[in-house]
């Protein structure tokens, strides 16, 4: 009982300190257009290259995969963000520390928030995707149960990886951003988010094969946009997406599985790094040269 | 001048005490560069256009040092105290400014360098410099201009709020799609390239692929002569404006009493 108040407590100082404490409308623009901008830069380049044909079953797997992306990187972001802020800027991180609550319950409350904010985010991108440019999702042939599968246990994924960087996050100084936009850069490149993982070398797909987030992407995708991935699957010169040959019920038991083995792994960083931070002094390091 | 080393100083001695960064600002920023070349070569796109990538992607690392490092240091610097230590010392606040940009150069140009080189190799990426002279002129005229305009974004952080992180962020994505990070400008259309000239890394990039590449000329927004008569005046336009801005910020923030608000 009293984890879950902290898990809303946490999350309405998180929706205080994203939102309310900012300027309204600084805040309704930044919601909007960042997400917009992101997915817009690929936009143009596939232009550049393509002219405008938007009708492409490439195009809307770059589209609906960047607009996804954003769950990876805000959340993985979002975990590690609520160390670096409450210590260097706010000062507060020892004072949480000391307070007689379960502090995973407050990084998932903070985090919690950063889910909210971005499924907003995602959602925009994808209604001005289907209404401006033509992205094939259509409503009626969404396969809303294996999206509701694959988003809660992909997003369980993305936050106990969050928590292993939160935990290195503890140890390291201001380089803490560079983490985890490096580990989100990681998913980028290897996870199939803008183009196929057969458009990596052999030893990178081997990679890209072992990482839940690759798995996510596709399930994402096939339960959004059926027609337009198995455009992609059969297409003449063979199966684009490298991952055709895996059933979706495959898809769901691994991402389960490595939910359950990153979180036991995450713990383990969290907790050994929390102790290190403890005995080094970091707990209240500030390094804002 | 002391000033400015003084400053300097604790970047420089900084990133010496916690090495780490090296690994996160050569590696790292590797990655996202990565994706956008793949995107190209996954559609077959021309070489050049994964080139482009590449300098964008290095250009990135000064973009953000003017951004985090610099302009919104003011409000970081609030926060913790240090903004009113810098406004009884009796220095130049430019000063303090011109010695965060040298201090975060270093790791900015390391940053900068190595998705350069190590993103040529990767993806097999010619360069051909026909005038280095030009090229030296063209980078220059960019960074004193960028970093005029950082001086100038400075003056509004150090009244900003809690938003400070927002309005950063709200100029990262939205400034690499209008200043054409990841692919020539021009395909904007003239209007928003014109616009988007105002920031000085749009004209600095479209001087530099033409100069680092055989086809960038034809994938220019305007030609090297004027891309560099016109950072040249947004150079003094913005270490002008920097230098009233601060002025006129910092009494405004003693009259209404926002310079040592903390936490608002």
């Amino acid at each position: 009982m009293n984890d879950l108040r902290t898990v809303k407590n946490a999350a309405w100082l998180g929706w205080e300190m994203e939102a309310n404490w900012a300027d309204p409308f600084l805040f309704a623009t930044y919601s909007i257009v960042k997400p917009i901008s992101a997915t817009l830069i690929l936009v143009f380049m596939y232009m550049v290259v393509t002219g405008f044909n938007t009708d492409n079953a490439y195009f809307s797997y770059m589209y609906v995969g960047n607009a996804l992306y954003m769950y990876v990187a805000e959340v993985l972001f979002g975990v590690t963000w609520v160390i670096h802020d409450d210590r260097e800027h706010y000062m507060t991180l020892k004072q949480v520390y000391i307070a007689p609550i379960n502090f995973y319950a407050y990084i998932l409350g903070r985090s919690a928030i950063k889910i909210a904010i971005t499924t907003a985010g995602v959602l925009i991108t994808l209604v001005f995707g289907v209404a401006v440019l033509g992205v094939d999702i259509f409503p009626g042939q969404v396969d809303w149960l294996l999206l509701l599968g694959s988003l809660v246990l992909g997003l369980g994924c993305i936050c106990v990886l969050g928590l292993a960087l939160g935990g290195i996050t503890f140890l390291t100084a201001r380089h803490s951003i560079g983490i985890n936009e490096g580990v989100a850069g990681v998913f980028y490149v290897m996870s199939g988010i803008i183009f196929p993982i057969t458009a990596l070398p052999g030893w990178a797909q081997s990679i890209s094969k072992a990482l839940p987030v690759t798995y996510w992407m596709d399930s994402m995708r096939r339960a959004l946009m059926p027609e337009a991935m198995d455009a992609l699957r059969l297409a003449e010169s063979g199966d684009i997406t490298g991952l055709g040959g895996f059933s979706d019920l495959y898809i769901m038991v691994f991402l389960a599985i490595s939910a359950a083995v990153f979180f036991v792994l995450s713990l383990g960083v969290f907790r050994y790094a929390d102790v290190v931070a403890r005995r080094k002094g970091k707990i209240d390091w500030t390094t804002s040269y | 001048m002391r000033a400015v080393k003084g400053r300097a100083y604790p970047r420089i001695v900084g990133a010496q005490r916690e090495p780490s960064w090296v690994f996160f600002e050569v590696v790292l920023p590797l990655f996202t560069v990565a994706a956008y070349a793949y995107v190209y070569q996954f559609m077959d796109a021309k070489d050049e256009l994964i080139g482009y990538v590449v300098l964008g992607g290095a250009m990135t690392a000064f973009w953000l040092n003017v951004l985090w490092a610099m302009a919104a240091q003011f409000y970081w610097e609030k926060e913790i105290g240090n903004l009113q230590l810098y406004l009884i010392a009796p220095i130049s606040r430019m000063s303090i400014l011109a010695g965060m940009a040298l201090g975060g150069m270093f790791a900015t140009t390391v940053n900068a360098t190595s998705t350069l080189v190590i993103g040529a190799l990767i993806f097999n990426i010619a360069f051909h410099i026909v005038d280095p002279l030009m090229l030296v002129a063209i980078f220059v005229a960019t960074m004193v201009a960028l970093y005029g305009m950082g001086m100038m974004f400075a003056s509004l952080y150090m009244l900003f709020g809690r938003e400070a992180h927002h309005l950063s962020n709200l100029l990262t994505d939205p400034v690499y799609l209008t200043s054409g990070f990841f692919f020539p400008v021009k395909y904007l259309g003239a209007f928003v390239a014109a616009g988007a000239s105002l920031i000085p890394i749009t004209l600095g990039l479209d001087a530099l692929r033409q100069l680092f590449f055989t086809g960038g000329a034809e994938d220019a927004f305007l030609p090297l002569g004027t891309e560099l008569l016109i950072l040249v005046g947004l150079c003094a336009v913005f270490l002008v404006l920097a230098h009233y801005s601060l002025r006129y910020m910092e009494y405004l923030g003693k009259a209404t009493g926002r310079l040592t608000l903390r936490w608002q």
